[in-house]
């Protein structure tokens, strides 16, 4: 063990400088994110993941963003484990009838003031699932969003522009 | 002698390929149970058709065969009522089908949550049933307690609930209830065409992506007899070894990450990462999803492809002995995993537990071996099988198939030939056909049928977490609740491709 630690600290960090925050979601997010809210918060966020019908795919992705390379906790990101403790929630997938009840709960149980960011292309508008007796919609059917992140799945990459805005949108400056 | 002949009456169905099917009496329906039950044969899928209900099993020497019981009067001899591993796949099929398995001991829905606002979507559809509420297995004694986990739970994880009752720290009972990620992948399937099916199947689970495009399109290409090229044979092969790869990495680190073992787990995941980015730069996308389509595949390995996925291996290899070492010198982390969550191979080989869960508790059954399919019957490599059955067995079997793994995809480079990389798949006539392919769980079953208009009449996926969610239940009795992560871990059976 202690040979694997040392090399990890003699050899140079694998971690990545950040993106620059996406263009698009800087936009959509200018729209819903209140100038009080941004002073509260500061520049740090914490963030509750449901997965209301997703194949698995964008939950690999949103893991990769704790490896070395993306480090997500050093922007000031960290998933939680209970939506008490949670500014953003993270959905995932088309929303399944089987998960409507529970997405509303977790919703409900977050304190104000929060943000919803709908991740990957079901998340969106249903993506291959659209139309299923067993799919209620869209995350944004079922409650509000302030964010899209699109992709099948989307790359760690985007993930982190999309939530970086999340971030820098707070700094007071509307972008 | 073929399995179907020691079945009196059987009916042989014309155009279902390459495994026969057949149509079987009463009487002969009972017969193949009685084959389950006694073990001379293992169940490998069960599920619903219009007025009917087919069940595939395999024997000992790998041979398949499919049954189909006609359900005259809306019912059928229920296979669980003997056979045990059947039970979650009928209380399913009434479901979806509204077929009524008589005599089955479990009579309560299953995937169906009283929210569909339909009732079998997928047999004769009826109003929605009146929502009751769902009873779990009643548990009595003193100074026992329940704790309710999920559908959300703490981490990253898809949804499924967990109902314990312990007695102090020790769990007497689990009981599972799935069918939150339910999306009606079989209804979305049915009457599209093999195109849009393939996207579906391709979503089934993500982190077999590969193996279910895969397997999906062995059904079509075994329904139409299609040969397909040998350098998209090939292609398949890699991209299934490279995430066979990329998620036994994962899994190995995330099982020491619940064990509170968090170095083996940033290890892994760089290891991971590392893998995903190759296969970025060598087929466009992080995890090959819709690379893999019925004749062949719809990427090709690029010039530089080679020698992208060499230096790969080399990385992997590199780094790969140390952490293993790790694993095995590290005295409090075999503390969690040695003799935590046993399967007992009893279990292993009735349920017919297929992937590091059966091969771990001594049921030697790897799909690429066992079945057999191209290239894999060109290719030389070795099916682990321990015995202990408990976490660090699941954890070892990982381990060694990496070391396959990389062995396989170095074999598949080398020798990776030139030429087309699609055949014609288009319809003539209705045909059925159907594949199983190895994924990083075990075996995916994919059945289907071809209507002669060339679109998708019906399609069943079966995902192998079937038979292992049953055995979680079972390994994690006389555990302490605070090691349930740790062997859900090690199983990491798949929600969303059980739940469809």
């Amino acid at each position: 063990m202690r040979r694997t630690l040392l090399e990890s600290l003699t050899t140079g960090a694998l971690t990545e400088p950040a993106p620059a925050p996406d263009e698009a979601a800087l936009a959509e997010l200018a729209r819903s994110l209140e100038r009080a809210a941004r002073a509260r918060l500061g520049r740090s966020l914490s963030i509750r993941h449901v997965d209301a019908g997703s194949c698995n795919g964008c939950e690999l992705e949103l893991h990769a963003l704790s490896n070395a390379f993306y480090d997500l906790e050093r922007l000031g990101l960290r998933f939680v484990a209970s939506p008490r403790h949670a500014d953003v929630l993270t959905v995932t997938g088309p929303v399944t009838k089987n998960m409507r009840e529970a997405l509303l709960r977790t919703y409900d149980a977050m304190p104000d003031p929060k943000w919803v960011v709908a991740v990957g292309g079901c998340a969106r508008d249903g993506g291959v699932f659209a139309g299923s007796y067993a799919v209620a919609g869209a995350v944004s059917d079922v409650i509000p969003v302030d964010l899209h992140v699109d992709g099948c799945p989307p790359s760690p990459i985007s993930l982190l522009k999309g939530l970086l805005a999340l971030i820098h949108h707070q700094g007071g400056a509307s972008v | 002698m073929t399995m179907l002949d020691t079945i009196a009456g059987a009916q042989a169905v014309d155009a279902h390929r390459p495994w026969p099917r057949a149509i079987v009496t009463d009487a002969g329906w009972r017969q193949a149970i009685d084959a389950l039950a006694t073990g001379r044969w293992t169940l490998s899928g069960l599920w619903g058709d219009a007025g009917a209900v087919h069940m595939a099993v395999i024997d000992e020497g790998g041979d398949i065969a499919v049954l189909t019981y006609a359900c005259r009067a809306g019912t059928f001899p229920s296979v669980g009522a003997k056979h045990p591993p059947a039970v979650r796949l009928e209380r399913a099929i009434a479901s979806l089908f509204g077929h009524t398995p008589e005599g089955a001991p479990d009579p309560r829905p299953w995937l169906d949550h009283g929210v569909w606002g339909v009732a079998q979507p997928l047999g004769a559809r009826g109003p929605a049933r009146a929502a009751e509420r769902y009873t779990f297995l009643p548990v009595e004694g003193e100074a026992l307690h329940q704790v309710p986990v999920g559908p959300v739970h703490a981490g990253i994880i898809e949804p499924g609930h967990f109902r314990f009752t312990a007695n102090g720290e020790f769990v007497v009972r689990v009981e599972e209830r799935l069918g939150y990620v339910h999306k009606g992948i079989e209804s979305l399937m049915a009457g599209a065409p093999p195109e849009r099916a393939a996207q579906l199947a391709a979503r089934t689970s993500g982190d077999s992506t590969v193996a279910y495009s895969w397997a999906f399109a062995g059904a079509v290409e075994a329904a139409l007899q299609v040969q397909v090229p040998q350098r998209a044979v090939y292609l398949r092969a890699l991209m299934a070894e490279i995430e066979r790869l990329a998620n036994h990495l994962g899994d190995i680190g995330a099982v020491c990450n619940d064990a509170s073992f968090a170095l083996m787990h940033a290890q892994t995941s760089i290891l991971r990462e590392r893998v995903l980015r190759a296969t970025d730069a060598c087929f466009g996308h992080r995890l090959m999803m819709d690379a893999v389509v019925p004749g062949g595949v719809a990427r090709d390995l690029p010039a530089e492809g080679a020698g992208t996925i060499r230096a790969l291996i080399a990385e992997v290899r590199r780094v790969f002995p140390r952490l293993v070492e790790l694993y095995d010198k590290t005295a409090s982390l075999q503390d969690r995993t040695v003799t935590t969550g046993i399967v007992k191979p009893d279990y292993a080989r009735q349920f017919g537990a297929g992937g590091f869960v059966g091969r771990a508790a001594g049921r030697a059954f790897d799909a690429r071996r066992t079945i057999g399919y191209a290239p894999y019957d060109a290719l030389s490599f070795e099916v682990p099988v321990l015995e202990a059955g408990d976490v660090n067995a699941r954890v070892w079997i990982r381990i060694r198939e990496v070391e396959q793994s990389l062995s396989l995809i170095e074999q598949i480079i080398d020798r990776l030939p030139q030429g087309e990389l699609r055949a014609d798949v288009s319809v003539r006539a209705a045909c059925e056909g159907m594949a199983y392919r190895e994924a990083f769980r075990g075996d995916v079953l994919v059945w289907l049928r071809l209507d002669s208009g060339g679109r998708v009449a019906r399609c069943h996926l079966r995902d192998a977490s079937w038979f292992q969610w049953p055995l979680v239940e079972a390994a994690i009795e006389n555990n302490i609740i605070a090691d349930f992560p740790l062997c859900n871990k090690s199983f990491n059976c798949s929600y969303s491709g059980h739940d469809l």
